[in-house]
């Protein structure tokens, strides 16, 4: 027990004192994940959007392959995308193994299927409610899309917002492609297991306070964001 | 089926068919229309002169807002044809179109937003459509709740907009689903009125109403249904005051007519007078 309050009091004095090693592991992470967020978002809306309006042969099973793969397992995809950049696989030539990149690539194939999915769901709902009005204002297929994404913008908030959590908590996948290497490609999570297993518990209990922080940080700010939002009645 | 009550001279096609109905705007042929297998419209002929106000009107789930939605081609007949200027509907015809529903259907944004959304999508930008967003708030008495978002808007306030927006992409025809089913009076007088103001301006109205009073009020024409089909058609005071099948009869009576072997409702063992 005096360990842990031990490392525990160590790990806050590592958070206020700004520890330079700590705010670099900090940068590295939010840059990867918020990159990859971005770029499944840029895929993920678009597309859960046009499963959620759009009526095509085959759109049920879209629809449950998206929504399987937000189970996809981190380890699979880590290896997965190890394969397709490692020297031997498709993209070997970029040389992107063991790189942020080869990060950003893995949380982003986690992230991109929840999404999509949950993109769908909310946009198939809200499609119930506009349909009639978009057809007989004779609204075109484009313009229904973004105006259904526009007006769902505060739900698919916590959309991102799941993407989010999903990518800043994940361990598996960025550990195989990015390798944990200091300084280059070591992220809060890999860095708590790597000093867990060192025993150095200060660093990792640091670490994981100021995840857990962030989460909730994130979490706060949307909320606000949606009931303000819902208030306003824009939600 | 058709009962004998429907057979009635002048009643049902025969009257959508008179010779004062020449060149239709919209013309509705056999129409015809299923779903899980149950008929819910069957041998519908209507005729929606130019101009026009015709009302359709009948007992829940007789079709109304079904052959509304089929006549504006939100979705399509199954049997028969519907006409647009003697010709095939398309999509210049739908555009020609607007549809008012029953619960106004407002996007998550102010007031001026969702004008300015509908004139867009008809190709309207800059001057003109400022133009035209000013002059449909005004009309609307809403010009004071422009930048207000519109579902925290009054039930009659979200009405008028959805009818102005309805109006401002300048429709040839208008269909109106039970447009004040759940608007006080003076909702519902100035609903009436901006109805009646488009069609002074040449806009055909095409307008779904339970409302006895509305119908005298607002129609000219009138197309009764009872079980999906016409049962009869003709003057609205004509048809109210002197209606020639028992199904009007019995909805003008406040009874419920539960067809051509069966006593109505009102006649059950044990009824108070």
């Amino acid at each position: 027990m005096d360990s842990f309050w031990g490392a525990f009091s160590g790990a806050l004095g590592l958070v206020i004192a700004l520890d330079p090693d700590l705010m670099e592991i900090i940068g590295l992470s939010m840059r990867v994940t918020l990159t990859a967020v971005f770029l499944a978002c840029l895929i993920g809306l678009p597309l859960g959007a046009a499963v959620g309006t759009f009526k095509f042969p085959g759109r049920a099973l879209v629809a449950v392959i998206l929504n399987a793969l937000m189970g996809l397992p981190p380890v699979v995809v880590g290896l997965l995308v190890y394969l397709v950049l490692s020297a031997s696989g498709p993209l070997g030539p970029l040389r992107l193994l063991y790189t942020q990149t080869a990060m950003i690539i893995a949380q982003m194939v986690l992230v991109t299927p929840i999404v999509a999915a949950l993109t769908r769901q909310v946009i198939e709902d809200l499609n119930r409610e506009y349909a009639e009005q978009f057809a007989s204002l004779g609204v075109g297929a484009l313009d229904r899309l973004t105006a259904m994404l526009w007006d769902a913008r505060y739900s698919l908030l916590t959309v991102a917002l799941a993407g989010f959590g999903r990518a800043v908590a994940e361990v598996g996948a960025v550990i195989i492609v990015g390798g944990n290497i200091n300084h280059v490609t070591r992220v809060m999570t890999t860095t708590i297991a790597l000093e867990t297993s060192k025993g150095n518990l200060q660093l990792a209990l640091a670490l994981g306070v100021i995840l857990l922080m962030i989460a909730f940080a994130v979490n706060a700010g949307v909320m606000a964001l949606r009931a303000s939002a819902a208030r306003a009645a824009y939600a | 089926m058709r009962d004998a009550a429907f057979d009635t001279p002048g009643s049902a096609s025969t009257l959508s068919r008179s010779p004062v109905v020449n060149d239709p705007l919209l013309d509705v042929r056999s129409l015809g229309f299923s779903a899980g297998g149950e008929k819910l419209l069957h041998g519908v002929d209507v005729a929606i002169r130019r101009g026009s106000r015709t009302l359709i009107m009948g007992p829940n789930g007789a079709g109304k807002s079904l052959l509304l939605r089929l006549m504006h081609g939100l979705l399509q007949p199954l049997e028969g044809a519907i006409l647009w200027q003697g010709g095939r509907m398309n999509a210049s015809a739908r555009r020609a179109q607007a549809m008012v529903f029953q619960r106004p259907v407002l996007l998550r944004r102010s007031v001026i937003a969702n004008l300015k959304f509908a004139l867009t999508v008809r190709g309207m930008r800059g001057a003109k459509r400022a133009d035209k967003v000013r002059s449909a708030l005004e009309t609307a008495g809403l010009s004071h709740l422009a930048r207000r978002p519109a579902r925290v808007l009054s039930g009659g306030e979200q009405q008028r907009l959805s009818l102005v927006r309805a109006l401002a992409c300048d429709p040839e025809l208008l269909f109106l689903d039970e447009p004040t089913a759940n608007l006080d009076p003076a909702s519902t007088a100035a609903i009436e009125a901006l109805i009646l103001d488009a069609n002074a301006r040449g806009v055909t109205i095409v307008l779904v109403t339970h409302d006895a009073g509305q119908a005298k009020r607002l129609g000219e024409d009138l197309v009764f249904l009872q079980d999906g089909t016409v049962v009869e058609t003709g003057p609205v005071e004509t048809v109210l005051t002197n209606p020639r099948s028992e199904p009007v009869r019995a909805w003008r009576d406040g009874r419920l007519y539960l067809g051509p072997n069966t006593q109505s409702l009102n006649n059950y063992p044990g009824r108070k007078n």
